[in-house]
């Protein structure tokens, strides 16, 4: 098991990093280029007024008229996104892993706020996944990806959860939580998660063409 | 998990899907699939098909979705699965029978009125997706036959209608020699060169409308402005190539539009109350020949309805006072933001505008867009049960004391009038320049 | 070109009042100016159904139903699209042609202006009249008319097999060919667009369509063997007789000629190719990037490149010269030889060289108001209506022609009193 550890808490942590920045800027460079050589077009209606115009308001809670519409699915939808980010890069064990190996050290969320963000990932996967399958429109949409994808993001919180109170074996919760992390980031350039990336580029040039060339909202 | 069947519509048939869909192997199908998804089509397919969270939140944009109880077959997303998803997943190797259901949802299951790209968390295109599939269609040859046959009517003689090249500058003649009854020196005046403005129209209004040239020509001659209308090819501004994928048709079609208006030397082009044909010109086909905006700039009917009672070139003579709502086309409100300025026209114009809810960017759809209605009379039904919504929306705002209903769109008007039919709405269903023409101070 | 050398060129300013045309007719219609400048005309209503041509204040002498389509030949002739009794015809200086139809339309002229050829419609069925002489083979429907540069030969598309509207996969075999002075090609095609004619009247090439996909250029109905996704129109070599166009290939345009791809570059967009006078360059309005626009000659684009668009390309007599209509935000302008001029317009009329090139001259308009500009400088004249100017054959004068406050001039000015810098 030390082994293990020693293996996931060191190369294989520089190994995800470097997969998941390596991963990001090919797949970011590669779309690029292929606009460029496809659709060089995009280039020239991209407003960054516009952009900002419709990336802001889809930043609004409850701004857009679809996610008045959603309440539930909104109100889970951030609640999910701001824990998803905010809890592993201010999370105290983190902080202090940063601080071990780079001297790195920022304010750290209180270990109590941490505990309920991690609890309130896990029940939005929850809530996610019985969504796909209570919904007839979503579970029409949803293949075994969708669940697995779902998976790969709740596991780093389950486990993270389980390690932090001890609960069963620590070492073996420690290192499924290294673990499942490190897909985590190594699975956002090459699976649906690269929407992380994509979506600002896609809104970006929705929210140009709606804004700067048809006068029009998109929200 | 099980589910619901995908099922083709048994009881249509249609001449262009079958005869088409009865020539193709599964290799010529891969082969065309693969070609617009790898050669053709670009990043924007391959990261709205990435990106897209399988949420389903645009599910209640659409109102087909809505009109069939909600439906996963007719959410915008479904449409994608059912089409594009299986193609990429199964590399381009779907039966000609996959093709068939295909060439359903993409031309009659979907008037790519973008309303769901305001819906979706990333904004993405699904119109665009779902134009692709056709365009796929149109390479594989089983576009829809009506709709097929008016593209051909495009390359044949640059017009929608089949109108041939003298029965265009004929029938002007016969609406000036008509309204000449009623305003004496009124004047359509042809082929000239260095006029302020160029009047464009549709396809339909020659051959079936020719009561909106008339309009059209008393509205410019009391507004006094310097005008022209071609008397060539290249007078028509509509487009179906443009939604059956045939883009190299659309280019040269908006390059007879342009060039038209290029070789009169006239400042702007104002069209009649059509929203497709706006899209093709301000949007779509323009980008096609690589210009980035319209060449010459683009007045749709409504923003100049709105100049003209602004700048007090048009006076009312008496408002019209049945009151009235206002159906927002989306080609010209998503796809030009005059949504305001129309709500100005009315007001100008009526006495009373009932507003429908949803209204703006948000209005439902008619249904017909999108070439929907162009695919004909096979489809007329499935477009009736397609937008129930907008009877329900329609009903609604009658009962608030609504009995004219206003659409600034050919499509919309043809769709709703259908649907006002077909639901038993009662509503009077007109064009803006209908009431215009009507409620206007005209010469002596 | 017509010969210019008989008009009189003699400085000076000739007159002719207008004023009181508007009061003599119950109203008058667009004025037309005659090449050379001695004529002005006009539609004019004389009573209800009653419409004649007032020409330098005479009208003509019988007046005719409906008169439209009113213009000057580049031999100073004056022809209009004329009805009478229902039927229609072309009037050539008041006196119609002998051969009447069900309707005439696309009237067109040869540089030289000797010839007058019309589309017309008998009976439904459609063809071509040059110089009051009617196709003896008529169609089914004739589109894109072209005149031969002689004027001795016209050429349409025509439809030669009744397809109803719903027989697509008739219409797909193909219902369009092309006649040359009412001769059919003997291959039918999908569609057939724009036409040109050669020199010595032998061919006739044009753009065609072979299925729903493929698009080739056909010589006197001989497809070229290979197909492009897009074509624009054909042109013939001067000196070789070979037949150019621009073709679409894997999303962008170049050249081919006889079937062959012969420009590198690619471009997002190349039509209107022309060849200089002297047949030596091959110059075409191109799109070098997404929404850009300028000229390229044998291949080379100017780095300069406008936003709207590029029309009008011309070569000067000489060869040595090109200059275009550009618009670049909404603003009118001309370039000549990569160069766009300082002055922008709110409209601008084709670019007119002098005999050695040396100067470009144009109308425009500006604020209501039409004048002429003159190598990038403003003539000072200002106007309510204006024709491009001419120069004279040896280059040493400028013809203007203008209505001004209702008086129409046409002036011969000394080059040199221009003040051209």
């Amino acid at each position: 098991m030390h082994d293990i550890y020693q293996f996931v808490s060191g190369p294989m942590v520089w190994i995800a990093f470097i997969v998941f920045i390596g991963g990001s800027l090919f797949r970011l460079i590669q779309m690029l280029l292929l606009i460029q050589k496809k659709e060089s077009f995009i280039f020239s209606y991209i407003s960054l007024k516009y952009a900002l115009r419709s990336i802001g308001n889809w930043l609004i809670p409850f701004g857009p008229v679809n996610m008045r519409n959603h309440p539930a699915v909104t109100t889970v939808t951030f609640i999910f996104h701001f824990c998803m980010l905010v809890t592993p890069l201010f999370l105290l064990s983190h902080i202090v892993l940063w601080d071990e190996s780079f001297s790195i050290r920022y304010w750290a969320l209180p270990d109590t706020v941490g505990d309920v963000m991690t609890v309130l990932v896990i029940a939005s996967c929850l809530f996610f996944a019985i969504r796909r399958q209570k919904m007839a429109d979503v579970r029409f949409l949803t293949s075994a990806s969708d669940y697995i994808i779902l998976t790969i993001v709740a596991m780093p919180f389950i486990t993270g959860f389980i390690a932090y109170h001890q609960w069963g074996s620590y070492p073996f919760f420690m290192v499924l939580h290294i673990i499942s992390g490190e897909i985590m980031l190594m699975a956002i350039p090459f699976t649906r998660l690269v929407h992380m990336l994509f979506a600002p580029f896609t809104r970006a040039y929705t929210g140009s063409e709606f804004g700067g060339i048809r006068y029009a909202k998109d929200w | 998990m099980v589910e619901p069947e995908n099922k083709p519509d048994e009881t249509i048939r249609d001449e262009g899907i079958e005869a088409g869909a009865a020539r193709l192997t599964e290799d010529k199908i891969a082969e065309t699939i693969n070609r617009v998804l790898n050669v053709e089509a670009g990043a924007r397919l391959r990261m709205y098909v990435d990106t897209c969270a399988h949420c389903g939140l645009c599910s209640e944009a659409c109102h087909y979705y809505l009109s069939h109880d909600n439906d996963p077959h007719f959410s915008p997303a479904g449409k994608v699965k059912q089409t594009l998803w299986e193609m990429i997943r199964k590399k381009g190797r779907v039966s000609p029978d996959f093709m068939k259901r295909a060439a359903e949802i993409a031309h009659t299951q979907c008037n790519l009125c973008k309303r769901c790209s305001m819906y979706c968390p990333f904004g993405i295109d699904i119109a665009y997706l779902m134009a692709t599939v056709r365009r796929i269609i149109h390479l594989l040859g089983m576009t829809p036959l009506y709709i097929q046959a008016t593209a051909h009517s495009h390359a044949a003689t640059m017009n929608q209608m089949w109108v041939k090249e003298d029965e265009w500058p004929d029938t002007l003649q016969w609406q000036e020699e008509e309204a000449r009854s009623e305003i004496p020196k009124l004047r359509i005046p042809l082929e000239k060169e260095g006029a302020d403005i160029m009047y464009s129209v549709i396809g339909p209004e020659p051959k079936f409308q020719a009561q909106l040239l008339y309009q059209a020509a008393v509205i410019l001659n009391t507004a006094g402005l310097n005008w022209t209308m071609p008397a060539t090819p290249g007078w028509d501004n509509s487009d179906m190539a443009m939604f059956t994928g045939d883009n190299e048709i659309m280019g040269r079609i908006k390059r007879a539009h342009f060039e038209t208006a290029i070789r009169l030397k006239v400042k702007k082009i104002v069209m009649g109350e059509c929203g497709h044909a706006f899209r093709s010109v301000y949007d779509t086909g323009n980008r096609w020949l690589s210009w980035r905006m319209p060449p010459i700039p683009i007045v749709h009917a409504i923003e100049f309805y709105y100049d003209m009672l602004k700048e007090g070139r048009i006076k009312i003579a008496r408002k019209y006072s049945e009151p009235v709502t206002l159906h927002d086309p989306c080609n010209v409100v998503r796809g030009r933001g005059l949504h305001e300025k129309a709500r100005y026209v009315i007001n100008a114009i009526c006495d009373n505008l009932i507003e429908m809810h949803p209204n703006r960017e948000h209005n439902y759809c008619c249904c017909a867009g999108g070439g929907v209605i162009n695919c004909g009379p096979p489809y007329k039904l499935a477009r009736m049960k397609g937008n129930r919504i907008k009877a329900d929306q329609l009903f609604a705002t009658k009962a608030k004391g609504a009995k004219t209903l206003v659409a600034p769109c050919h499509n919309c008007h043809s769709g709703l009038e259908d649907i006002n039919h077909y639901y038993g709405l009662e509503m009077n269903v007109k064009f803006i320049s209908d009431i215009l023409y009507e409620v206007m101070e005209k010469p002596e | 070109m017509a010969d210019s050398h008989e008009w009189d060129w003699e400085p000076g300013a000739k007159q002719i009042d207008v004023s009181d045309w508007k009061n003599r007719f119950e109203w008058i219609e667009e004025f037309y100016a005659s090449p050379d400048g001695d004529h002005i005309a006009a539609v004019v209503n004389q009573a209800e159904g009653e419409f004649s041509v007032c020409v330098n204040g005479e009208p003509w002498e019988n007046p005719f139903e409906k008169i439209w389509h009113l213009r000057f030949t580049p031999d100073n002739r004056l022809a209009a699209l004329i009805s009478d009794s229902g039927e229609w015809t072309v009037a050539v200086d008041g006196e119609p042609w002998e051969n009447r139809f069900g309707y005439v339309w696309n009237m067109q002229f040869n540089p030289g202006g000797n010839a007058i050829a019309v589309s017309f419609q008998q009976d439904m069925k459609y063809g071509m009249a040059l110089n009051d002489s009617p196709w003896e083979e008529t169609f089914l429907h004739a589109t894109d008319p072209v005149l031969s540069e002689d004027g001795l030969h016209t050429a349409a598309s025509v439809q030669v097999v009744a397809a109803s509207e719903a027989e697509i996969l008739k219409f797909q075999e193909g219902t369009i060919s092309a006649a040359m002075d009412g001769v059919v090609w003997n291959n039918k095609f999908v569609n057939v667009w724009g036409k040109a004619i050669s020199r010595d009247g032998n061919r006739l090439a044009a753009e065609v369509r072979v299925n729903l996909y493929d698009y080739t250029i056909a010589v006197n109905g001989a497809p070229w063997t290979r197909t492009y996704a897009g074509v624009w129109e054909p042109i013939f070599h001067p000196l070789s007789n070979a037949v150019l166009a621009p073709v679409r290939t894997q999303g962008k345009w170049t050249v081919a000629s006889d079937g062959e791809i012969v420009w590198k570059n690619r471009y997002f967009q190349l039509w209107h190719t022309r060849f200089s006078p002297d047949g030596k360059k091959l110059a075409a309005i191109v799109s070098p990037t997404f929404g850009k626009w300028t000229v390229a000659v044998d291949d080379v684009p100017w780095s300069r490149t406008f936003g709207d668009l590029v029309s009008d390309l011309t070569f000067s007599p000489d060869s040595q010269r090109i200059s275009a209509v550009v618009k670049d935000q909404d603003k009118w302008s001309l370039v000549v030889d990569g160069h766009a001029w300082k002055n922008t317009f709110d409209m601008v009329w084709n670019p007119v060289f002098s005999p050695d090139g040396g100067l470009v001259a144009t109308k425009f308009e500006k604020n209501g108001k039409k004048g002429f500009v003159v190598n990038d400088q403003f003539l000072d004249f200002s106007c309510e209506d204006a024709w491009p100017p001419a120069f004279s054959p040896d280059g040493s004068k400028i013809l203007l022609r203008s209505v001004e406050n209702d008086i129409y001039f046409r002036r011969i000015i000394p080059v040199s009193e221009l003040n051209i810098r």
